[in-house]
């Protein structure tokens, strides 16, 4: 018990876990809305914004998280000199955000098409027959329902988003979680169980509410037909 | 294009519309395919204002895809359609337009789940005639309680019985004032007993004058408000003759061997 008060006293874990949480939130916005465009555009009766939206999605589920946040720091930021900030740490910070929107986006997108295909094809029918446009019938009918047809998977996805947002150490953000932890490792050999554990309990000590949350929403949303 | 329907206004139609036909509806050499099916083939038909249409026919002969090319739900191969003298536009914002003006009743009614039965009836005329919400909603009542289901205006459409969701989304229809009503067999997914309860509300509304085609399987309302009666099989039109003649004198072999199946209990 000693070692968890030392370690805590010594290292700023809740500041880390703050990092984390802060990199999820800012992330699950932008990718909300990119994926919501996308998703816009993957049910459209125009082909081409179809087929970029598809190729969008399966690149960015297909590839390493590692290596688009590596790519962030090394390609567009170094490379491609797009910097957020003057500040090194809001700049790297911003670019992690980034990153983990890219690639969530396609998991948001996907999240809300299986939320799509539960509402019945006549939905969308009868916009069409009443002379509502697509954008009407997506934003109005389509999507409302959508949306809470796919409150499970968009659950899912947001987990997994604050569990990778540990890999924005990958994208030089130095003072969240995983980087902390290894620092600690570094300087305390001695106790990695302890240190394991802190980090593996707040995680899942984050995450549980989380899931909760998702199943109480899923039933109390679900369209009823 | 030539037509000449510059002053093709409803209003100005109805003076004139007593010696001369007005033709609202007009499928001309429409044909479809889906894949190697030949649903549609060489399609005429014309529907004058205030005529009741009912199409009967086995299941499979093409009168549900016929009624959905009107609007466009199915895109036809080749042919043409026009409503009130104009061809249907490809996808767009003509064909939105052009949608707002016939009405359509399905099957499975389609009533929009996230929205109450008020907001269901008044989505459209707010959103697509950029009516005033006051407005919308009065007419929306009114016609709610010419459908008898005024009192169920704030629940959620699966809170309501079959017939009262179709006699929802007569009025949903109706709150867009078109031109011509579409039914794709409005009573086919209804307990026999609410079938009765959505008939009286179509036949009260082919009294009134409405323009209305409608695919169906119940012989006693086609016989009751039907002004003609079109046979359908294996994608043709082969016959249209009035209910009377129809039902007591058919006179292809196909149109007899149908009624003796359907009127033999």
């Amino acid at each position: 018990m000693q070692v968890f008060v030392e370690l805590f006293q010594k290292y700023d874990i809740l500041g880390a876990f703050l990092v984390n949480i802060e990199l999820t939130l800012w992330a699950a916005l932008i990718s909300a809305v990119l994926g919501v465009i996308l998703v816009m555009m993957r049910i459209s009766p125009i082909t081409s914004l179809r087929k970029v939206a598809g190729a969008y999605v399966e690149l960015f589920k297909n590839m390493p998280l590692t290596i688009i946040m590596v790519f962030m720091v090394l390609g567009v930021f170094a490379q491609l000199k797009v910097s957020f900030s003057d500040n090194f740490n809001t700049n790297f910070f911003w670019l992690a955000v980034v990153g983990l929107s890219l690639y969530t986006a396609a998991f948001v997108c996907e999240s809300l098409r299986s939320g799509i295909n539960t509402v019945p094809l006549g939905q969308a029918e009868a916009g069409r027959a009443l002379g509502l446009n697509f954008f009407q019938s997506a934003t109005l009918i389509i999507l409302p329902q959508a949306f809470r047809g796919s409150v499970a998977p968009l659950g899912n996805t947001l987990i997994a988003l604050l569990k990778n947002s540990t890999v924005a150490a990958a994208a030089s953000v130095a003072t969240e979680t995983s980087s902390l932890m290894s620092e600690m490792i570094e300087f305390r050999p001695d106790v990695i169980i302890q240190i394991f554990l802190i980090f593996a309990i707040g995680y899942v000590i984050l995450i549980i509410p989380i899931g909760v949350l998702t199943t109480f929403l899923s039933n109390k949303l679900a369209v009823r037909r | 294009m030539t037509q000449t329907n510059v002053v093709d206004t409803p209003q100005a139609t109805v003076a004139g519309g007593a010696d001369k036909p007005h033709v609202l509806v007009e499928l001309d050499h429409v044909e479809k395919h889906f894949g190697a099916l030949h649903v549609l083939k060489d399609i005429n038909l014309k529907v004058n204002k205030g005529e009741v249409l009912v199409i009967v026919g086995p299941s499979g002969s093409g009168k549900s895809t016929m009624c959905r090319t009107i609007n466009r739900l199915e895109t036809i191969d080749s042919g043409d359609i026009r409503i009130d003298g104009q061809s249907l536009p490809q996808e767009g914002k003509a064909l939105a337009q052009l949608r707002a003006e016939v009405g359509m009743v399905f099957q499975s009614f389609n009533l929009f789940a996230n929205k109450t039965i008020l907001d269901n009836v008044t989505l459209a005329p707010i959103k697509v005639r950029k009516r005033n919400k006051v407005e919308a909603e009065r007419e929306a009542m009114d016609l709610l309680d010419r459908v008898g289901v005024a009192s169920q205006a704030n629940k959620m459409p699966s809170q309501l019985s079959g017939g009262q969701q179709q006699r929802v989304a007569i009025a949903r229809a109706l709150a867009m004032h078109p031109k011509v009503m579409l039914f794709d067999e409005p009573t086919s997914a209804l307990d026999p007993e609410m079938v009765n309860e959505v008939l009286d509300v179509m036949v009260e509304l082919a009294h009134e004058g409405m323009t209305m085609l409608c695919v169906t399987h119940e012989m006693g309302f086609a016989r009751k408000a039907a002004d003609r009666i079109v046979f359908m099989a294996d994608g043709q039109i082969l016959e249209q003759d009035t209910p009377d003649a129809f039902f007591e004198h058919p006179k292809t072999e196909r149109a007899k061997d149908f009624l003796s199946k359907i009127l033999t209990h």
